[in-house]
């Protein structure tokens, strides 16, 4: 029973960590970027490359997956993303879905299509018992990272220059930057930072979801979920949103085998039904 | 702008098209190869073309009297594309048997085409025991429906094993395994614990392993498609479900040999029964293994095989008739026909124009530090459980 529970929220802290930088871009720059997961897949490409063709430890090619999916993040927004701010929601839709499936050619092409495998370092293998409850090494290490991330990213959103800043921009980009405040250059910063985390995510979960070009698109329904789900304040939302999804899934699958896939959708109408727009909202959003 | 030149020149470049197709037609037969070579399946097209390949280096490019030359095409493993492509294999290319498949509904698409064009078909990976009754015109080289998993069954409770949860992907050819193996695990003795169905777009084996766990079996067995087998070999492990005293048994699709050596020693002493081992110990399966090794640069596995023996039934076929390539013909040629396999003996039924052969109850061991399948026990002649009642 806890063991599930465990599970369950090392699952939804994954989901977290992928999908926040997703909340990020369209809940505080109001961008649909579907092609989000791809800046995923691309952080664990990252790391397949660096741990299977250069012996780098684990735990160096995350923070590698982190820096090579924020450069790229930031070279598509400099030359493509920051085009579309302005243009409606159906051209930036059709826009990342197309960089989505041009990423996984690509994957295809230059990776091949089968899944990739990692191999964790040895302290992260197996699992140990605590008053009966059977925990994942590696699972307790995804929790702990992503705690980490969650309790940082809300702090520097709330308590920094940064995130006033950023939340400035977004609220009315004249008036900030009437104020003297760089909007374009926060808004290479800031997604930058939501495809770092993406790859991030990407890294962390190769071993547990694996990894194959058609990461971006398997992905992409729990990204949406968990971003609609937790609305789009802060950070809060999509952090409850994906452990609720998380071990919701989870306990689904334990508990009810047969109808296992489909509990994460009836928890989405549920909480839709009950709030259309998502756990937390804020106010003065665009 | 056309220019006179121009129209000259296409006319004269028409003229040795037409010259060149009239030629062949009477001297070449073609075979469309049609194999997912991209996507999620292309380990699939890659290793079935490699069986091809290799069949024609070891035994030449003509039989019957004819050049056998293969048109291969990628319908990336969608449905709608095999569809047309066998279409446009038969009326534009003129081929004269199709070869490949790699999944049941592609294999199931191409049914109607075959019918109306009377063309055989012969089937190199797709499984399931309902493909065959859709023409008369498929035949099958890989595995007949559940022909793996029965004998796992039987060994299973001749070797102490009494409850079992069976463990399978949510599709197809997992409930034809499934219930396969379930039948005869009963009738055997056995108790099937519990039957757990994992989503085919599954992120995580985490609750399904907890739930084995928790069932405390002796063995669970398991089939899911060659890929995710990886990633469920290391799950499996993880949660020490082997330390909790559960055995592993599984069709072979699990241990793939070409996904082996990267699963590494977790997957070192699971029990698995398969058509197929690259380890088989035979002269027909050195050759073949050499071949593969050196021109496709990787390790064969069952699905190469499917694309060897393909390709040796559409040769001796040929042979059959003395190079006619009238499809009813052909379908009557292959029926029955018996040869050695770097598998083994094997031989399609005539009745079902599918495939009988040995299959082997396998462990993985460690040889000459690699992986392989170690073959240690034979069932002759297995049947598809489903037809042969």
């Amino acid at each position: 029973m806890l063991t599930i529970l465990f599970d369950g929220i090392a699952y939804g802290m994954l989901l977290f960590v992928l999908a926040c930088g997703l909340s990020i871009t369209l809940g505080l720059m109001n961008f649909v970027n579907l092609a989000h997961g791809a800046f995923a897949m691309a952080g664990g490409y990252v790391t397949v490359i660096l741990m299977n063709r250069y012996g780098v430890s684990f735990y160096l090619c995350l923070p590698a997956a982190f820096v090579a999916t924020a450069l790229i993040g930031a070279a598509l927004e400099v030359t493509l993303y920051r085009r579309l701010y302005r243009a409606s929601h159906l051209d930036q839709v059709l826009f990342s879905i197309g960089l989505v499936f041009m990423a996984i050619a690509a994957a295809d092409y230059f990776m091949g299509g089968q899944q990739q495998l990692i191999n964790l370092p040895d302290e992260l293998r197996g699992r140990f018992d605590v008053f009966g409850i059977g925990i994942g090494r590696s699972r307790l290490f995804v929790i702990v990272i992503c705690a980490i991330l969650a309790v940082a990213l809300q702090l520097a959103l709330t308590r920094t220059r940064f995130g006033s800043q950023l939340r400035a921009a977004v609220d009315d980009g004249r008036v900030a930057r009437g104020l003297g405040i760089n909007v374009s250059t926060i808004f290479v910063l800031t997604f930058a930072l939501g495809s770092g985390l993406a790859g991030l995510g990407g890294a962390l979960g190769a071993d547990m979801l694996g990894l194959d070009p058609n990461f971006p698109l398997k992905f992409l329904i729990y990204f949406m979920i968990v971003v609609t789900v937790g609305g789009t304040s802060s950070i809060t939302g999509p952090f409850i949103a994906a452990l609720l999804l998380g071990i919701a899934d989870v306990a689904g699958k334990y508990y009810l085998p047969q109808a296992g896939a489909f509990i994460i959708y009836a928890v989405m109408i549920l909480v839709l039904i009950l709030r259309p727009n998502g756990l937390f909202t804020r106010e003065g959003g665009r | 702008m056309i220019t006179r030149r121009h129209l000259i020149a296409s006319a004269a470049a028409l003229a040795m098209l037409s010259a060149a197709g009239t030629a062949m037609a009477a001297d070449t037969v073609k075979i469309g190869l049609i194999l997912p070579m991209t996507g999620p399946f292309a380990s699939t097209g890659r290793q079935v073309e490699a069986g091809v390949r290799a069949y024609m280096a070891l035994n030449g490019d003509t039989a019957g009297g004819k050049k056998i030359e293969i048109v291969l095409r990628d319908d990336a493993g969608t449905a709608d594309q095999t569809r047309r492509i066998a279409q446009e294999l038969v009326v534009n290319d003129k081929v004269s048997m199709l070869v490949g498949f790699g999944l049941t509904p592609l294999a199931m698409a191409v049914a109607p085409v075959l019918n109306q064009a009377k063309v055989p078909a012969i089937i190199t990976s797709a499984t399931t025991s309902a493909i065959m009754s859709k023409s008369d015109y498929f035949v099958r080289t890989s595995m007949a429906g559940p022909q793996s998993a029965v004998p796992v069954a039987t060994w299973a409770a001749k070797n102490g094993l009494k409850r079992v949860v069976t463990l399978v992907t949510d599709y197809g050819p997992g409930y034809d395994i499934e219930k396969g193996f379930t039948d005869q695990f009963k009738k055997d003795g056995g108790q099937i614990v519990e039957a757990v169905r994992v989503p085919l777009q599954n992120p995580d084996f985490a609750p399904f392993l907890q739930r084995v766990r928790d069932a405390k079996p002796d063995a669970v067995f398991v089939f899911v498609p060659a890929g995710v087998g990886s990633l469920f070999m290391k799950q499996f492990v993880d949660r020490g479900l082997a330390d909790a005293g559960i055995k592993l048994i599984a069709t072979g699709d699990v241990t793939d040999d070409d996904l082996l050596g990267a699963i590494g020693d977790p997957a070192l002493g699971v029990i698995t029964g398969h058509f197929y081992s690259a380890a088989h110990d035979s002269p027909e399966n050195k050759a073949f293994v050499k071949q593969v090794k050196e021109a496709a640069k990787i390790r064969p596995n069952f699905m190469a095989v499917g694309g060897y023996d393909a390709m040796h039934l559409a040769y001796a076929a040929l042979a059959k008739t003395n190079g006619d390539t009238d499809g009813t013909k052909l379908i009557a040629a292959m029926k029955g026909m018996e040869w050695t396999s770097p598998r083994g003996p094997i031989s399609i039924d005539p009745a079902t124009r599918d495939i009988v052969q040995d299959i082997y109850i396998r462990k993985v061991e460690k040889k000459d530090g690699e992986l392989y399948n170690v073959e240690f026990d034979t069932f002759k002649k297995v049947h598809d459980p489903f037809v042969a009642k």
